[in-house]
């Protein structure tokens, strides 16, 4: 899609990715790292910020490029926009007074600095963020940091940035759950992954021949609930312990056991069984093995997920076709929440519980589409023609899909209204899909 | 709380930077122990998938064609593929030993939940058609795929009228 006002603006960013990912290439890249390849729309009003290599007082190369990997963050996020680094004044690092009049002249709204020392097995990490034009320090301070949480503290410092200044909270340093399929039809292999929400360090959970599908973080950030084809005659809903990798099959009844998704407060699971009939709704306690019914139509109810610890939001075609409706957490009377079109399913709710997004299925083809629960107001975020899988982030800015990019399964993101949308591949040519955006960690 | 922590931290830091940006000596966040990064993998291999049906056991007797196709969104049986399912109808009333899983998937339209249970209402149709016809309902088992295996994987309305299957599979005892 060539929109002639933004081409220069497409051009610009494209000079910056390059020149970012030319200082990263220095650095060994993880086997089947998740490249972002482009932003394909940017954000209007994004606000300028100067972002200066961090310094380094050690020898040899820094360990790794703090500043990129912040420029990164800030402009996926669609409200930022870093100068590049060709255009940037002086070169002031972590302790120095910023002369405010050239950063002024620059354009730069804001100033982000840094500086990285060695300290013992790891290194300290320092920023400071200054407000150009009323020439004030906002704020800053440093972390103790390892090879293993260097990254994690420069997604941190995108937080504090983005907070400071846009007020709301940031989610870069977090995660996504993916499905990963590699191989050709009859054999295949399918891994259930978990990366940074940049797509860097990707690292599979689950390994199987079989497939693996619907990946949903608890509450802990630390189990995931998936369903699992590794019985090929009966599927199964399993736990299992990111960290421990120690894993509890929670049901396999017969039929169904699908769309596994956690309660807030972390101690029940929605899912769909069939073993009592048509695909419906169920609660299980999940310390307790307890199953409660929700729903009993002949029709499918599946998909389901939580608005609150009291309240279900689910996808049944009890009046024809796929749609999605509320219910209470115990059963009762189900009300339609979508009107539009023949075709409403797979709803991910906004953490402050304002907005369901959701798969819209038009004549041609499929898009994410999103309403606000106050007003029903409704609007379409997407324009693929197989976008699927949508997951809220956990600030409720951005949400994650899964589409088809020159016939193969991609990611997307796309923000709250629509303005920025993002494409992720696989590096290695592969097929990912079914993303879930992590809570934040506790 | 990570968060708390920071803010408390940050105000005195703010504070303390005024009028200087000496470097300080103590971090203000430790990531020395991040467990958040951590994960540990599992492996599921060395699964069977069946194997070679011997022409002289139930399921080498067995009528021969053993696909259904549906027609999109839908899971009502075809016309003209009330012949297959009935010659496997009466097969399988004269085999009570007989025992077949009916395997139900769908092409990649729509969200992959859903196809999973459409893919059960198409077994659970041809399963229910079986039973008419004298069939014991422990003669029959429907698991559904939905969309996740494919037989072919383009993305064309000839490769989606392939997908949209179910696949009558006579299960055969593993024995000697």
């Amino acid at each position: 899609m060539l929109d002639i006002e933004n081409l220069y603006f497409k051009a610009h960013i494209k000079r910056w990715m390059v020149m970012a990912l030319l200082l990263l290439g220095s650095f060994s890249l993880p086997a089947s790292a998740i490249i972002e390849i482009e932003i394909t729309q940017g954000g209007e009003n994004a606000i300028p910020i100067a972002i200066v290599p961090f310094g380094w007082t050690g020898s040899g190369e820094a360990p790794e490029d703090i500043a990129a990997i912040v420029m990164s963050d800030l402009q996926r996020s669609g409200n930022f926009a870093p100068l590049n680094r060709q255009d940037l004044v002086a070169s002031p690092v972590s302790g120095d007074v910023p002369r405010y009049a050239n950063w002024r002249l620059s354009g730069a709204d804001f100033l982000l600095m840094g500086g990285t020392r060695p300290a013992g097995d790891g290194y300290i990490v320092e920023f400071q963020l200054y407000d150009v034009l009323q020439e004030t320090l906002l704020t800053g301070f440093n972390f103790q940091v390892t090879d293993q949480t260097l990254r994690s503290a420069a997604h941190q410092i995108s937080d504090e940035v983005y907070e400071e200044i846009l007020g709301i909270a940031g989610a870069f340093n977090t995660q996504i759950a993916f499905i990963s399929v590699s191989g050709k039809v009859g054999d295949r292999t399918y891994k259930l992954e978990l990366a940074d929400a940049d797509g860097e360090n990707p690292q599979a959970m689950l390994t199987s021949p079989r497939p693996i599908l619907s990946p949903a973080w608890a509450p802990d950030g630390v189990r995931i609930a998936y369903v699992s084809f590794e019985n090929r005659t009966q599927s199964a809903i399993y736990i299992q312990d990111r960290q421990l990798g120690s894993r509890v099959k929670a049901l396999s009844r017969d039929g169904i056991n699908g769309a596994p998704s956690w309660s807030p407060d972390g101690k029940r699971l929605a899912v769909t069984l069939s073993y009592e009939g048509s695909a419906d709704i169920y609660v299980l306690q999940i310390e307790s093995g307890d199953l409660r019914r929700i729903t009993d139509s002949d029709a499918i109810d599946t998909e389901a997920t939580w608005i609150d610890d009291d309240t279900l939001v689910f996808t049944s075609d009890r009046s024809g076709g796929p749609q999605l409706y509320e219910v209470s957490a115990r059963g009762g009377r189900a009300s339609r929440i979508t009107f539009e079109g023949n075709y409403n399913a797979s709803a991910t709710v906004s953490p402050d519980g304002s907005t369901i997004a959701f798969v819209h299925g038009t004549g041609s083809g499929f898009q994410i589409g999103a309403i606000d629960r106050a007003s029903d107001l409704f609007q379409t975020l997407t324009q693929g023609t197989l976008d699927e899988s949508p997951s809220f982030s956990p600030n409720g800015q951005m949400i994650i899909f899964a589409t088809e990019k020159n016939g193969r399964g991609t990611l997307g993101a796309v923000s709250l209204d629509g303005s920025v949308v993002q494409s992720l591949s696989l590096e290695n040519g592969g097929t990912v899909r079914e993303p879930s955006w992590s809570p934040y960690s506790q | 709380m990570n968060r708390l922590h920071i803010l408390v931290v940050a105000t005195v830091a703010l504070l303390s930077a005024c009028g200087s940006n000496e470097l300080r000596d103590t971090p203000d966040i430790d990531l020395a122990s991040n467990q958040s990064a951590i994960v540990q993998p599992v492996t599921i291999d060395g699964l069977q998938d069946g194997t070679e049906i011997d022409p002289n056991s139930i399921a080498g007797k067995a009528p021969l064609e053993r696909v259904i196709y549906f027609d999109y969104d839908q899971a009502e049986l075809r016309p003209e593929f009330l012949e297959i399912v009935a010659q496997h109808g009466r097969f399988l009333a004269q085999n009570p030993d007989g025992r077949v899983r009916l395997e139900g998937h769908t092409d990649e339209r729509g969200t992959r939940e859903y196809n999973i249970a459409l893919g059960e209402a198409r077994a659970k149709t041809i399963a229910r058609m079986l039973q008419l016809q004298g069939v014991g309902s422990a003669q029959t088992r429907a698991v559904s795929y939905g969309e996740e295996l494919p037989v072919d994987d383009a993305h064309n309305n000839d490769a989606w009228a392939k997908n949209r299957r179910v696949n009558i599979i006579y299960e055969v005892a593993l024995q000697n």
